[in-house]
């Protein structure tokens, strides 16, 4: 009882990797509280899902498989973990903070009456002791102190960009939380790790008027763009200037085998795709280099990059925050460097 | 055919946090919002033009605009009026201060009750100052009514039903959903309209299509509301402070970006 869950996202029966990440920190922060992993699957097909994702930890899966569930719809799905969660009691449970999972966690929050906290880049265990002044009949002020154990601590950068925020739920449960794709690292618990599947009895959860929103036409397609692994990354902010000027990133890249990336900034300035956006509410990257041209470097910004192995700032400004995260600082504009920068890359790679 | 339908469209009075100052944040963690310039949160825009596309093709189409927030946020649904809305309702009250994204839905699902009758709720996808893209499902759960999320366009609509393109991070999807639903639209929707002169001149000095609700008006139960109401807490806010690195520093003289160039290739850091 009180175990900690994650929901697996899937799309024809294959796990995300955004889930199998959460299952990794899952892992560990169950063997901090002493509790077990668990995972919710809905989807059809779920033959292998054993197979997938035992290796990361995971103790039962709750599998609800059949061919209505799949693809992914709102209503069916949160009833279903809904009903998981008030069998089940999870004391926290985690989603990945994709197009799925923000789309079901709010509704599932709601629904519980649950506090969530959206797009997280840490999770901790840690106590807390909360104090209320109330005020006494006889019109004393009193100071009533609650302590708390073994509370998920969710943190993430907030608005301002200037400040880190832990947010907690003190008292519904299960504590809940969404996270990005490539923010906690995907790591493998035990090859031979095995747990039990729990079949849930879904036809009980759902009715058809949950099955009201019809599914017309669906065109997924895997994303061109790779940041995650890429070695090499390229990223302009709003100081690159133009969508012309984004060219030259392009074209570094290209010399170097790496990819482009960019900030929120340069993405909402419309210099090039949202797809590329590497930040809190982006991609989370973890490059050998990481050349970040005309960015200044808010929080939410840093957040995506900060893991990268060497960063060299480009940028006018000697100020700019990204500079004292950064190996090497280049002060100069972004259209001077990269020119020379791929002249003397050719030079010397002989 | 109808001849025209009952749109919600939910909109947020947002700072701007292109420019955000130094007095942002209260001691409690929550956001000092008299002290920004307040914009309208974009994605909400793209959701109210959503909604004048209907009414330019259906002209008996009914919109209201619903905010809440702090009295000033008024001026949304100024800017609403001036682009073609019927009406703007502003939901304002202490007692809803201090709301997180459950308290806050639920204050807008019994605003939304209140007005009662409505074919749709459009609403932008997520909010700049939070980003958190929960107050449109929310809303539709305790409405206890469909949710479509990250519209991009709207295909068809009948009498009964909507069709409408989601924007997925992975693609595209096609759904149809019955009245009443709710949906949230993606900022890669259409661009909002800007003011038109006819509106403008009829609404800037009349405040006749402009209604005031308190939590009164809207019968919520307090403990359901404010900070009684929302079940998360902020434990502790840092100031963030930068490990301040050693970083190599570097001009853009073809000397020093020789330099930096054999500098990575030497460390293997470019192969």
């Amino acid at each position: 009882m009180n175990n900690l869950f994650v929901y697996c996202e899937t799309e024809q029966g294959v796990v995300a990797d955004v889930s199998l990440e959460l299952l990794s920190k899952g892992r560990k922060l169950a063997n901090t509280l002493g509790c077990q992993l668990e995972a919710i699957v809905v989807d059809y097909n779920l033959y292998n899902i054993g197979k997938q994702i035992y290796k990361y930890g995971v103790d039962v899966i709750h599998v609800a498989d059949d061919r209505k569930l799949a693809p992914y719809q709102t209503l069916p799905t949160q009833k279903i973990i809904c009903d998981i969660i008030k069998q089940e009691q999870p004391q926290i449970i985690l989603f990945g903070a994709s197009s799925v999972g923000r789309d079901l966690a709010p509704r599932v929050a709601s629904a519980l009456r649950c506090g969530l906290t959206a797009d997280c880049t840490s999770l901790e265990i840690g106590d807390y002791e909360d104090k209320k002044t109330v005020k006494e009949d006889n019109g004393e002020l009193r100071t009533i102190v609650t302590p708390y154990k073994d509370l998920l601590y969710q943190i993430r950068p907030a608005f301002g960009g200037n400040i880190i925020a832990t947010i907690l739920n003190l008292q519904a449960r299960p504590q809940m939380a969404t996270v990005r794709e490539g923010v906690m690292k995907k790591e493998v618990y035990d090859e031979n790790y095995k747990g039990v599947i729990k079949p849930f009895d879904w036809k009980k959860s759902v009715t058809d008027l949950d099955f009201v929103v019809e599914i017309i036409s669906r065109q997924i397609e895997k994303s061109k763009i790779n940041l995650k692994a890429a070695p090499v990354i390229v990223a302009g902010g709003y100081g690159v200037g133009s969508k012309e000027n984004f060219q030259l990133l392009h074209e570094l890249a290209d010399v170097l085998g790496g990819e482009v990336g960019a900030s929120r900034a340069a993405v909402d300035a419309g210099f090039t795709e949202h797809e590329r956006q590497i930040g809190q509410t982006g991609v989370t990257v973890r490059p050998k280099l990481y050349i970040a041209c005309g960015i200044s470097g808010q929080v939410q910004h840093r957040a995506g990059m900060q893991e990268s192995a060497i960063i060299v700032s480009i940028n006018t400004d000697e100020n700019a925050p990204i500079n004292a995260i950064a190996d090497y600082v280049v002060i100069g504009d972004v259209a001077e460097v990269l020119p020379k920068m791929i002249k003397y890359y050719k030079a010397n790679s002989k | 055919m109808k001849k025209g339908f009952k749109i919600i469209v939910l909109a947020k009075q947002v700072p701007d946090t292109h420019n955000v100052g130094k007095d942002a944040m209260k001691e409690d963690g929550t956001m000092n919002r008299a002290a920004l310039p307040a914009i309208i949160n974009p994605e909400d825009l793209n959701a109210l033009e959503q909604a004048l596309r209907i009414k330019d093709q259906y002209p008996e189409t009914q919109i209201t605009v619903l905010t809440m927030g702090l009295p000033k946020a008024v001026e949304v649904l100024k800017e609403g009026l001036y682009r073609g809305v019927d009406k703007g309702i502003l939901l304002t009250d202490r007692k809803l201060g201090g709301s997180d994204t459950l308290a806050t839905s639920y204050a807008i699902a019994q605003a939304i009750k209140t007005v009662g009758d409505y074919d749709m709720v459009l609403c932008g996808r997520q909010a700049i100052d939070g980003d958190t893209a929960q107050v449109g499902p929310q809303a539709a759960e305790k409405l206890g009514i469909p949710q479509i999320t990250y519209a991009e366009e709207i295909q068809e609509i009948t009498e009964s039903s909507i069709t409408v393109k989601r924007r997925l991070e992975s693609g595209v999807e096609v759904v149809k959903a019955p009245f009443p639903v709710l949906v949230t639209v993606h900022g890669s929707a259409a661009a909002c309209r800007t003011r038109n002169a006819k509106f403008y001149m009829k609404n800037k000095n009349d405040e006749s299509n402009i209604i005031t609700w308190g939590a009164a008006d809207i019968n919520v139960e307090d403990e359901k509301v404010g900070k009684a109401g929302s079940p998360t807490t902020v434990k502790k806010i840092d100031a963030v402070v930068l490990q301040a690195k050693e970083s190599k520093k570097l001009t853009s003289s073809d000397q020093d970006v020789d330099t930096l160039i054999k500098d990575l290739l030497s460390n293997h850091i470019l192969g």
